[in-house]
């Protein structure tokens, strides 16, 4: 019975998370044509982009840290500054943590 | 080879890169999901089938606190439903429909999103979303099936630095669209607000909140009847 339900849950949750993306994916043009959502539209990647930062670099488990992720987007942003290519900001930014966290 | 093929592999090759810091992080979801009590097959068609972490993981932390599988399923709802604002910026940029369209969505995630928005064509667009919503679907699959089945035994993502390298990632995505006109300050004010809210809420929450900005900024800061940035519209209302 317990295993039911939580099969349940699972398929529940599968479906719904599935419904969102395809409700967004599914919006007519002549709404997403209108200014205001247009506007929306642009900015929520932004948005968005800018919180995952903050809580990749900063989250705890329900606090702000500064660990050796600091030193890492430290990296990334001079990294970026200096125009090297994404995967050398990715994968730098990791080598720099690990780094970091081997001699902490 | 030509400019085009150049940068065609480029877009491949970040896609792949991403994939592999993302979906390394399956290991701790597989090995969380089954530490809270599900088992391996129910923790697979998690990543199979809801397949957007932050859901899943909000998911298993809903069971491993005593609560029941439908509010885990509702934890989930919340978290998935910013995939919704996601498909809004996505669906005329890769311009599918239809079945194509329907399946495209299931790779609707933070990643793939943030991979194909600030392409200059659809071809771009389309290439980017692909590349990394397929290396990310794999390899979420593959590392929450081995973290489902050999636990902790391969180590923390965080002891090589993944967590660094998923952050350094989509500020390297955000980096280019802070120079467009007007985007600086509502990226300010989505982090500030996402930083508030970090000690008060469960994971997610603060990612929701800075969607919440950005529909609020958009709106108030749209001058009624102004066109749509960049193109010359015919007002038809």
């Amino acid at each position: 019975m317990e295993t039911t339900t939580l099969w349940t849950g699972i398929l529940l949750a599968a479906l719904g998370c599935w419904l969102f993306k395809v409700v967004g994916m599914s919006v007519p043009k002549q709404v997403l044509e209108r200014p205001a959502v247009s506007r929306v539209a642009n900015l929520i990647p932004v948005a968005l982009l800018a919180a995952l930062v903050v809580v990749q670099v900063f989250a705890g488990d329900r606090e702000l840290v500064l660990d050796a992720r600091v030193l890492a987007a430290v990296y990334a942003v001079i990294a970026l500054i200096l125009r090297a290519p994404f995967l050398v900001v990715v994968f730098g930014a990791a080598g720099v943590a690990a780094a970091a966290r081997l001699v902490s | 080879m030509t400019a085009e093929a150049r940068q065609r592999r480029r877009i491949v090759a970040d896609g792949l890169g991403v994939g592999l810091a993302t979906g390394a992080y399956g290991l701790s979801f597989g090995a969380i999901s089954v530490a809270s009590g599900l088992d391996v097959a129910q923790t697979c068609a998690l990543s199979l089938l809801v397949f957007t972490g932050a859901s899943q993981f909000a998911f298993v932390g809903a069971i491993a606190a005593g609560g029941s599988p439908l509010s885990a399923a509702a934890a989930a709802f919340l978290l998935g439903s910013r995939n919704a604002l996601y498909g809004i910026r996505l669906a005329p940029l890769l311009g599918w429909r239809g079945l194509r369209r329907t399946a495209a969505a299931h790779l609707v995630i933070d990643e793939s999103t943030a991979m194909s928005v600030l392409r200059s064509t659809r071809d771009e667009a389309r290439l980017g979303f692909l590349s990394t919503g397929l290396a990310v679907f794999a390899l979420w699959n593959l590392a929450t099936l081995i973290g489902a089945v050999v636990g902790n035994q391969l180590g923390d993502p965080r002891d090589y630095g993944l967590d660094a390298a998923v952050g350094a990632a989509f500020l390297a995505l955000l980096w280019p669209r802070l120079r467009e006109p007007g985007t600086a300050i509502p990226a300010a004010v989505s982090a500030v607000a996402a930083a508030t809210l970090v000690p008060y809420s469960g994971p997610g929450v603060p990612i929701l909140a800075a969607g919440v900005v950005a529909v609020v900024i958009g709106l108030v800061t749209t001058p009624p009847g102004a066109p749509k940035d960049g193109d010359p519209v015919v007002e038809t209302q």
